[in-house]
């Protein structure tokens, strides 16, 4: 027997504002640079030094608050959070404690029960970033290109019910803050991290349960399998009568596992205080106002307009804009096409085109319509060796008149969709022939030639009178036996769509 | 008398002037042990291009810098151990602005620890000397500063004052010691003890040549976002203008602590000085003094707990290199890198704020601190500028006081008040102890009211005649 729990999950999320100088002096963030290549006496914690706030920082987090439909602070004010480790240069991190700048908002996302459900977010407060440790047998090398790199910490409530809520609160979060040019958000580059707060009990009726933090969750698809973990193991504890314990614990990517790092006790006593070297200020309304009236779309509203202008499904807008290439692909070929295919296109973007981007490593997040060809970058060379490396590195390239025809020719029923996606794609993203040749030479066209049609369904009428008799008394399933006929007659050319029609018409 | 003005119009040639002092330097630094080291060569260099561009407003002035004042190439060790080896990579934005002007930096001066002391004994070098009693101390922090300028090794030296720094030293030695208001000087580069308290002011003979350095040194910095954009005045210029129906207010908080004949005989002479030259004396009250001493004893430590934690042997400065562990790595280089006063300094502070004990410490002295600062603005509207006595005594002898720290931190009760409430104080000798050991006269005003501050101190140095004797050790 199994019982039920109730998880209760609270996302700390870390987001790399997209400045391209540091929060509090005015180095680089560029990553991937030479370790310390990117460091001055300020970032470095040197004597005498003392930070002074980035306003393009200050305004990228204002954004980041509004995005989310948060509360920009009225007065602003930063603390020092006091602990001691090789890569925090100060022996304190400057943070925000207790008026962090944004408090309230929220992310939509489906919930695990189908239902769209709006997860609260406490606060956003700015930090810096620490700097990084690397080892070796012989000694440990602190690298602090990244101490001082901007972040806005989001703080979301307890009110993650799953791994894959929890995995769709970071996606649209994600979505959010790129779309708001806030942060490019790219978990391998560590501009997303994410800590979790995972909890379990009974019921949903019970307080909450013994609270454990796990920590260095770095890619998205960890974010699941830390999350089960963590669960699993709380059920398996709680089944087996024992306490969790108040704790924070460390997820390794390589094991699938999390463990223990420090207990409640150990746990650091910050010892926050005001900072004293920045002086505490006041936003002013009309600062914030200019903000908002800057933001661009965020998801939340581009998906209404998706639904609206383009008659999308929920579904079907909330898969486009998850993907900010797919959504401006979309968006660029939607005007050149009738109403009619918009869902057609949103399907052939989602399957063939996306699937065979990933093939290729494509970057679809970066896909882009450019000189008339839908472009998508695609990951070096080095990192899919051994899948097919020929043309790694290099942009995939498709023409945007021959994946239209593609679209066109199925709006016509001059192929079957089924031909289109396992015969014409393949071999046009191969030769990149025109798709109305390739179906030529394959031999794919369909019959879809009214005259040619109705003389084979009035020949199969004539040659199966018991099955015309069925049909007229109701059963539907004699009609398919015709249809088969017609296309068993016409050797599968005929497109089925228009036979069906014609024998309805002709058995009226 | 000031030195500044008088330099400049001489037209002595600045290697004449260095020379002169490097002599000096020579002859007394033995007994005084106010410089940590002499930087002949960058003095050589600086004196060249003063020669080059004589405009300057401090062209061929020797300044003696205190020991945690960041100078490009110069070893910034704070008195501490646990910075030996650590050569600045930058200037402080002060001494940007003294090189700019022509200013000849000559050397470091000795300081407290940190500047975590009243005494100078702090100092990892050892103690400086009284010029005016080699057994007894020059003060501190800054008593490197005040007895370089004491004993004439420099007309003019920095320090820093975080509670009475510049000012406790100026007292025990019979110089000037000013310490501005908070925000007017930048601090980028000063290594911070108290960030909210600490604050860069000059040791010189004369309120004169005070002006005329906190002319240069003052102004916004876009390096230190706790610097004003308070427009510098030229604060030279209204010295010797009357001072008649100026408000002198006297806190009678202040005035309630005993003090002994001599220093209050010196005391009230300074008020009939200041009547004579037309000053009305109007009394006022600062009822949250009493909390002064406890308030600074918190937040000072608090900050400087956080702002000493940098010092943690990874990156620069002495590390011990037997460490087994990280852990051992921190453990070691700060149980030999800091001095006791530091460390005692550090639980303090790391006490105070830790969880628990926030709101009953700190964030409780942060609302005395906002009281007392309500208490002056009240007094200033009484009155233009505030006296007291600077120090409760003068100099007391070398080992008197280093196995007491409170009786130690009661020697700043006429200073940290300034500190603590931002507004701007000068120290100007005012009279002798019955063994002829200097006291001064503290002045304070209102934040930004240096140039009141200054022609009041000026008027008062004038008339008083203290500061004209010497220590014999300068006249041998």
């Amino acid at each position: 027997m199994t019982i039920k729990y109730d998880v209760v999950i609270g996302l700390e999320v870390h987001v790399q504002l997209a400045s391209k100088t540091k929060i509090f002096c005015g180095c680089p963030t560029t990553f991937g640079a030479v370790p310390n290549s990117q460091v001055c006496q300020i970032c470095a914690g040197y004597p005498g030094t003392l930070p002074v706030l980035n306003a393009r920082v200050f305004d990228l987090g204002m954004t980041a608050v509004l995005a989310i439909g948060g509360t920009v602070a009225k007065r602003v004010k930063f603390d020092r959070k006091n602990y001691f480790y090789p890569d925090l240069p100060k022996g304190y991190q400057i943070s925000q404690y207790d008026l962090p700048l944004g408090s309230g908002g929220g992310v939509d996302i489906i919930g695990d029960d189908g239902k769209p459900r709006k997860i609260n977010i406490t606060r956003l407060h700015l930090e810096e970033d620490a700097g990084k440790l690397t080892h070796d047998a012989r000694a440990s090398f602190v690298d602090l290109n990244r101490a001082g790199v901007p972040l806005a910490e989001i703080v979301s409530e307890p009110e993650i019910k799953s791994s894959s809520e929890a995995y769709a609160y970071l996606t649209h979060l994600k979505a959010i803050v790129k779309a708001a040019g806030v942060s490019d958000a790219d978990m391998e580059k560590g501009q997303l991290r994410c800590d979790a707060n995972v909890s379990i009990r009974r019921s949903a009726a019970d307080p909450f349960g013994t609270r454990v933090e796990i920590k260095n969750i770095n890619s998205f698809k960890n974010v699941r399998a830390a999350l089960d973990y963590e669960i699993a193991r709380q059920i398996k504890a709680v089944e087996a009568g024992e306490a969790i314990v108040q704790e924070t614990r460390q997820f390794d990517a390589a094991k699938g596992t999390t463990h223990s790092m420090r207990s409640k006790e150990q746990a650091h006593d910050y010892r926050y205080f005001p900072e004293p070297d920045l002086v505490p200020f006041i936003v002013e309304t009309t600062e914030i106002e200019a903000v908002r009236s800057r933001l661009p779309e965020l998801p939340a509203q581009k998906r209404e307009r998706m639904m609206k202008q383009y008659g999308l499904t929920d579904y079907d807008a909330r898969l486009l804009i998850e993907n900010s290439g797919l959504v401006s692909v979309f968006e660029n070929l939607a005007g050149r096409i009738a109403a009619s295919q918009h869902k057609n296109l949103v399907n052939w973007l989602i399957g063939s085109v996306m699937a065979y981007a990933n093939e290729r490593a494509g970057e679809v997040e970066d896909m882009r319509i450019e000189e008339n060809h839908i472009v998508i970058p695609t990951r070096p060379a080095v990192e899919i060796l051994g899948i097919d490396s020929g043309d790694a590195g290099k942009p995939i390239r498709l023409s945007v008149d021959g994946f239209l025809e593609i679209l066109s020719l199925i709006e016509k029923g001059a192929v079957s969709l089924k031909a289109c996606r396992e015969e014409v794609f393949p071999e046009w993203v191969k030769t990149g022939q025109p798709p109305s040749k390739i179906v030529e030479a394959k031999g794919l066209g369909q019959i879809s030639d009214t005259g040619a049609l109705e003389s084979a369904c009035d020949e199969v009428i004539s040659k199966n009178p018991k099955s015309v008799e069925d049909y007229k008394a109701g059963k539907e399933n004699a009609l398919m036996f015709l249809v088969g006929q017609v296309m068993k007659a016409s050797k599968g050319k005929a497109n089925p769509n228009l036979v069906n029609e014609l024998l309805k018409k002709k058995l009226k | 008398m000031s030195f500044i003005r008088q330099h400049l119009a001489s037209g002595r040639s600045a290697r004449e002037v260095l020379a002169s002092h490097l002599n000096q330097i020579d002859a007394l630094n033995p007994q005084i042990h106010a410089f940590i080291s002499v930087e002949g060569r960058d003095a050589a260099r600086a004196v060249a291009s003063a020669e080059a561009n004589p405009k300057g407003k401090l062209a061929g002035v020797p300044i003696a810098i205190k020991d945690n004042l960041c100078v490009t190439g110069w070893e910034t060790t704070c008195g501490s151990r646990i910075l030996k080896g650590f050569f600045s990579p930058y200037n402080a934005t002060v001494i940007n602005r003294l090189l700019a002007e022509g200013a000849v930096l000559t050397g470091r001066v000795n300081m407290d620890e940190f500047a975590f002391g009243s005494s100078c004994e702090t100092s990892c070098y050892g103690p400086t000397r009284n010029p005016w009693d080699t057994e007894r101390v020059p003060g501190g922090s800054s008593g490197g500063s005040a007895a370089a300028v004491a004993a004439g090794l420099v007309p003019v030296a920095l320090g820093s004052d975080t509670g009475g720094s510049v000012r406790q030293p100026a007292s025990f030695c019979g110089v000037v010691g000013l310490k501005p208001t908070y925000g007017r000087v930048s601090r980028y580069g000063l290594v911070a003890f108290a960030s909210s308290l600490d604050q860069i002011g000059p040791i010189t003979a004369t309120v004169e040549d005070s002006a005329r350095i906190l002319e240069v040194i003052a102004g916004h910095d876009s390096m230190d976002s706790t610097s004003s954009r308070v427009p510098v005045e030229p604060y030279s210029k209204p010295l010797g203008e009357t001072i008649k129906g100026l408000r002198v207010g006297l806190p009678k908080e202040f005035l309630s602590f005993p003090l002994p004949p001599d220093v209050q005989a010196a005391f009230d002479r300074s008020i009939k000085i200041l009547t004579d030259a037309g000053a009305e004396i109007v009394p006022v009250s600062l009822p949250h003094t009493e909390h002064a001493v406890s308030v600074y004893y918190i937040v000072g430590p608090c900050e400087a707990s956080s702002n000493l934690a940098r010092f943690d042997g990874v990156r620069y400065g002495d590390r011990d290199l037997g460490a087994k562990s990280l852990a051992d790595l921190y453990l070691r280089t700060r149980q030999q890198g800091l001095g006791a006063e530091a460390k005692r300094r550090i639980i303090l502070g790391t006490f105070a704020l830790s969880s628990g004990y926030y709101d009953a410490y700190y964030l409780k002295a942060m609302k005395v601190r906002r009281k007392m600062i309500d208490d002056y603005e009240r007094a200033f509207q009484q009155a233009d500028v505030l006296i007291c006595p600077t120090a409760p005594s003068g100099a007391f002898k070398i080992g008197e006081k280093t196995s007491d720290p409170m009786s130690m931190y009661l020697s700043d009760i006429y200073t940290l008040s300034a500190n603590l409430v931002g507004v701007p104080a000068i120290s100007v000798p005012c009279g002798y102890t019955a063994q002829g050991l200097p006291v001064g006269l503290q002045f304070m005003s209102k934040p930004f009211a240096e140039t009141t501050l200054l022609k009041a101190a000026y008027a008062f140095e004038q008339k008083s005649g203290a500061a004209d004797r010497r220590p014999k050790i300068y006249a041998s």
